[in-house]
Formats: C-alpha cells, sequence, structure tokens
C-alpha cells in the first residue's frame, strides 16, 4: 500500500540504508549506515510522536497492522476458535475462541480484517453483521457460565451497513450485547488495537478495563463519515478527526479509556514483539487486578465506570441546581 | 454506449413532509389531501384520510399519554457543556443555542414522571427537531436518570424514539451513552420492571441499536423509518436501490424486530393495557 505522506522522509532515510546495506564489508560504508540507522530511528521516534488525529486514523488503518489472530498467536497457547451463532450462520468478520493465556483459560474475541484481497472480502474488511455479535455474545455468555475471562480486541470500520444486516437486526444484535455485557460476571477486558468504529466497535467492547493503543482510535462515527455530513464534504476528514477528539489521549482525558499502550516507533506493524510484549504484560496485570473482585463487585465497579461517562459540571450542566 | 452508463437518478428514499405545517389549510405528506390544519391537530396529528402520522414534538408526545396530559419534568435543567468545544462549519455552541429557540426544550429529550391511566409512570420522549433528535450526553444521562428513577419508583417506563442516532459533536462520549443506558436498562430488566419502546418516525443510528431495540415490547408507529445505518449509506455500500418499504414499520414487524404497530391515537390505550397485563394486573 502506498506509504502515508508523514512516512515520506523515512522512506528516504530508508532507501539510503538499503543502499548502504549492498556492501557489508566496506567499513566506510558500514559507518555510515550506522550513522544513517540512528537518524531513521530518531526521526521515526519524532514523527510517531506528533502524529495528528487524522494520522493515527491511517496508522490505525495500516493494512499491516497485527489483526486479532495476530495477538492470539503471540499471547495465546492451546488457540481453539469456535464458530456460528446457532442462530443464522457464522461470521469470519468477528472471531471468537478458547485460548490459554499465561495459563490461564479464557475466551478471546474480536474483529478480523484481511490482508490480502480475498481475506478483505471473506473477512468483509472486519464488519461484522448480526450473526456475528450474536456469536460473539454466545461465545461470552458460555465464558460467564464456566467462569472464564474474556479477552476483547476491537479493531473495525463499523458494523455492516448492508440490506441483509439490517434484515437480521444490526441494530437489536448491537443493543443486546450492551445490555448483556454490563452484566456479565466475569472479567472483561478491551483492547481497541485500530479502529474503533462506532457501534460495531462497542458491541464488543463494554469492559472492565478499557485499553486503546498508541496510534488505534475510538469514535462515533468515521471522519469521512462525520465530514461529509457535517461539512457536506468528506474531504474534510482531516478536520473531523481533530475535532471529534478521537485518540487515546483524548479519551484517557474523558474517562472513556483506561490506558494508552505506547506503541514502537513506526507503530504497531513495525516492531509487533515488542508491542506484543508489552501489551500481554498489561493484560496480565489488569486480570489480576480483576480476579480479586467477586461477580457482584466486579458488575457494580463496570456499571459506575459507564455510568460516570458524561459527567455532571464537565460533560454537561444542571441549570436547575 | 449506453451499457455501461451509470444510472444516476436521484434517491427517491424517506424525506417526506413530516412535521405539521404552518396555515390554515396543509397538505398532507403521504396523499397530497388537503386538511384543515385544525382537525388535523385534534386527530393527534395524524391524517383522517390516509392515516399519515406527522412527526410530533416530545412535549406534544407525554401530552398524550399522560393523564390529563399533567406529569412531573424530570432533570429539566441538563445542558450540553460542549465538552470538545467542537465547530464544524457551525460551532457546537451556536447550534445548542438554536436547538433551545426552536424547540423551547435545552436538548434532544423531554422526560417525566405521572400516570398514564392512573398507573404511575416514567416516559421519555425525543425531540427531532433539536439536532436531529441526536443522542449526546445530556440525552444519555436524561435516558438514564428515567430508567433509575422508574427502578426507585418499581414504576414502568415507556421511551419513545426519534433520532438520527448518536451527536457527533459530542464524539465518543455520545457513543458511551448507548453503553450507560444500556447497563441501566440491564437493571432494570433484572428487576422485572417493564420497558416498552416506542419506536417513531426516525430512529436509526445508535438510538436503535441501544435502547430503542431493547424494550420487552417494541412498538412502532406505523411507516416510521426504523434501521441501524441510514437508507442513504446503505445504498452506496451495496450500490443498489433499496426496495420500497424497506426499514418501514412493517418491514421489521416481518422480520422480527417490532412486537406490533400501533396507530398513534390508539397509543396510549394499548400501553397501558400491555403494562397492566405484564404487572399482573
Amino acid at each position: 500500500m502506498a506509504e502515508q505522506d508523514f512516512e515520506a522522509p523515512l522512506s528516504e532515510l530508508q532507501k539510503t540504508l538499503d543502499e548502504l546495506a549492498r556492501f557489508p564489508g566496506d567499513p566506510v560504508k558500514t559507518r555510515e549506515a550506522t550513522r544513517v540507522r540512528q537518524q531513521l530511528d530518531q526521526q521515526r521516534r519524532e514523527v510517531f510522536a506528533a502524529l495528528t488525529p487524522w494520522q493515527k486514523t491511517q496508522v490505525a488503518r495500516h493494512p499491516s497492522r497485527p489483526y486479532l489472530l495476530d495477538y492470539v498467536q503471540a499471547l495465546c497457547t492451546d488457540w481453539v476458535e469456535i464458530h456460528g451463532d446457532r442462530l443464522f450462520g457464522d461470521d469470519p468478520a468477528l472471531i471468537c475462541g478458547l485460548a490459554r493465556f499465561r495459563g490461564e483459560a479464557v475466551v478471546v474475541l474480536g474483529h478480523q480484517k484481511g490482508r490480502d484481497t480475498k481475506q478483505k472480502i471473506r473477512r468483509n474488511f472486519g464488519m461484522p453483521k448480526p450473526e456475528g455479535y450474536r456469536k460473539a455474545l454466545r461465545a461470552m455468555q458460555m465464558a460467564e457460565k464456566f467462569g472464564r475471562p474474556i479477552l476483547s480486541f476491537v479493531d473495525t470500520p463499523g458494523a455492516y451497513p448492508g440490506l441483509d444486516a439490517e434484515e437480521r437486526g444490526q441494530a437489536e444484535a448491537i443493543a443486546r450485547n450492551l445490555r448483556e455485557m454490563a452484566r456479565l460476571r466475569v472479567p472483561i477486558v478491551v483492547t481497541v488495537t485500530g479502529e474503533g468504529g462506532s457501534g460495531g466497535a462497542l458491541a464488543i467492547a463494554v469492559g472492565d478495563r478499557i485499553n486503546m493503543l498508541e496510534h488505534s482510535v475510538y469514535s462515533v462515527i468515521s471522519p469521512e463519515g462525520c465530514a461529509s455530513i457535517l461539512w457536506r464534504d468528506a474531504g474534510r476528514a482531516e478536520d473531523a478527526a481533530t475535532a471529534m477528539k478521537i485518540t487515546g489521549r483524548d479519551l484517557l482525558s474523558f474517562g472513556v479509556v483506561d490506558e494508552v499502550v505506547a506503541e514502537p516507533p513506526g507503530g504497531a506493524h513495525a516492531d509487533p514483539e515488542a508491542l506484543f510484549e508489552s501489551l500481554g504484560t498489561l493484560l496480565d496485570r489488569q486480570l489480576g487486578e480483576l480476579r480479586k473482585l467477586s461477580p457482584e463487585a466486579l458488575i457494580e465497579a463496570r456499571y459506575d465506570k459507564f455510568r460516570r461517562m458524561g459527567q455532571l459540571g464537565r460533560e454537561f450542566l444542571d441549570r436547575a441546581v | 454506449m449506453a451499457w455501461f452508463r451509470r444510472d444516476n437518478t436521484p434517491l427517491t428514499s424517506s424525506e417526506q413532509a413530516s412535521r405539521v405545517p404552518e396555515g390554515l389549510w396543509i397538505k398532507c405528506g403521504s396523499c397530497k389531501d388537503v386538511l384543515y390544519r385544525k382537525d388535523v391537530l385534534k386527530n393527534q396529528s395524524v391524517c383522517a384520510k390516509c392515516g399519515f402520522h406527522f412527526r410530533i414534538t416530545a412535549r406534544e408526545r407525554l401530552a398524550l399519554l399522560f393523564d390529563d396530559g399533567r406529569y412531573e419534568e424530570l432533570d429539566a435543567g441538563l445542558v450540553s457543556a460542549d465538552p470538545l468545544a467542537f465547530k464544524d462549519t457551525k460551532a457546537y455552541a451556536a447550534r445548542l443555542k438554536d436547538g433551545l429557540q426552536k424547540t423551547g426544550s435545552p436538548d434532544a429529550l423531554v422526560s417525566g414522571f405521572g400516570k398514564m391511566e392512573t398507573m404511575p409512570i416514567v416516559i421519555a420522549a425525543m425531540e427531532y427537531g433539536f439536532i436531529g433528535g441526536s443522542m449526546g450526553v445530556v440525552v444519555g444521562e436524561k435516558v438514564t436518570r428515567a430508567v433509575e428513577r422508574a427502578l426507585a419508583e418499581k414504576a414502568p417506563l415507556i421511551v419513545i424514539s426519534c433520532s438520527g442516532g448518536a451527536r457527533m459533536m459530542e464524539g465518543t462520549l455520545s457513543l458511551m451513552q448507548m453503553a450507560k443506558i444500556s447497563a441501566a436498562l440491564a437493571r432494570l430488566d433484572s428487576a422485572g420492571i417493564p420497558f416498552v419502546s416506542v419506536l417513531t418516525d426516525p430512529t436509526t443510528g445508535g438510538v436503535t441499536a441501544s435502547f430503542a431495540m431493547l424494550g420487552d415490547l417494541n412498538v412502532a408507529e406505523p411507516g416510521a423509518l426504523i434501521g441501524f445505518a441510514g437508507p442513504r449509506v446503505i445504498e452506496q455500500t451495496i450500490r443498489q436501490k433499496l426496495p420500497a418499504g424497506f426499514q418501514r414499520s412493517e418491514f421489521l414487524l416481518e422480520h422480527g424486530m417490532l412486537d406490533l404497530i400501533v396507530d398513534r391515537r390508539e397509543m396510549r390505550e394499548t400501553l397501558a393495557r400491555c403494562l397492566r397485563m405484564l404487572r399482573g394486573q
């Protein structure tokens, strides 16, 4: 895929580096290569530390970014994917399964995008249909039945806006998940790894801990969608991305997310192993904290967490008080 | 070369003349018949000839359902603090002011506690005239408080939806209201207190994908546009024209998403009858 604008200076340096690497025996070229590599690392760090919300959206959508199955492979053992909602079909855009995370049996679920055209179509670009959300609910209720914690990974442009999805009750499927997740008696840890696209993301994101990767975004509508409605020009997506405050840092300040997970310079796909390492440590810590709570305390705390989103005096005022 | 030319006929979807227009004589948005305005208003803003339901305000809704139109208004003082300091082609703060001026309400929902056929009840109604009935933090908070009031009073809850969905100008906070309200409804559900969702034209997006679909009974007015994605978005996605009647109440009933479609003029009586039976009275 075409590089992003902000990556242009980096790819220049990378090209120089590749050129120098063709002379492994030459001490002058090797010294030069070391210097260029340092410069590249430095510049990459600077570029990625200063990404705008719209640039972050591009990174969040990067086709090399790790997807659910990459996280499963890196963080879990004993993966067994389960299929179907028992009502209509199986949705390859939303994957559920049993796995071991650091030795403990858990239920893992999340959106799955495809890498090549064939896979993208099979995974419907990570946009689930009602059967996907209903499968997820089935998996989560099974987790509850057997006392297994839930790890949910969010990366979707949104729930699929198509004719068949409407016929089968996309809205109902999402709504039911929101209500039922609020009262599941097991820990739920959510990580937004790429695009947190509106209701299609939230439908598997009502949890006890909400994490966002540094270059992921979480929004009520895509920047393009917002721009085409409010600015009447999809080209103003950059303005919409900024105005909607969709980055982890913004959402941390609103209390919508609990942790922002730092990504390696260049984004998650530049050094996935480093990311898996730090994310694994975080998830382990969070599950450890939640394991100490009784199911009642867990549900109570989860209720309070979402109850506080929109606080008197901060997001709204009560003129009558 | 006509075989590859795209057919660019404009979309003929949902826009109907929705509100009862001003003037002595008005035209029905559906059958185009000329009607005496006072007759229409006396008929709960339903066309006497074809049954077309004009859109009505949140306060009119509450007045139609509560006994003698009387109720204690809840949380009337809540106003958005514009948490994102949002601005598109116009500042959100100015849109809020316009909304207030246009509707007399500080946000897109009015809720009240009172009696319906002598039964204590909490009813909330959305106001489409206020930024398209969109749900931001204030709407989310007012619905949640309405649910909590219903829990405290052990009284049934009715929410009348009329909304384009979550409000973009409050960003992800608007999205979170879907989870907040649904969590509150889980408590109401666990407590065994009835919740009836009434869906009116139009109910789409995050409102449909949260409380509007979570009623013990989902009831709609005839011909209302109800869906997750709007028809235009779907047409762009599938690159096809949508069949007539797609996403209308009758379509949703046929696909199992609604319990019943009720004419506005019979709404109060029907809701009261159902609620009494659910409560074993």
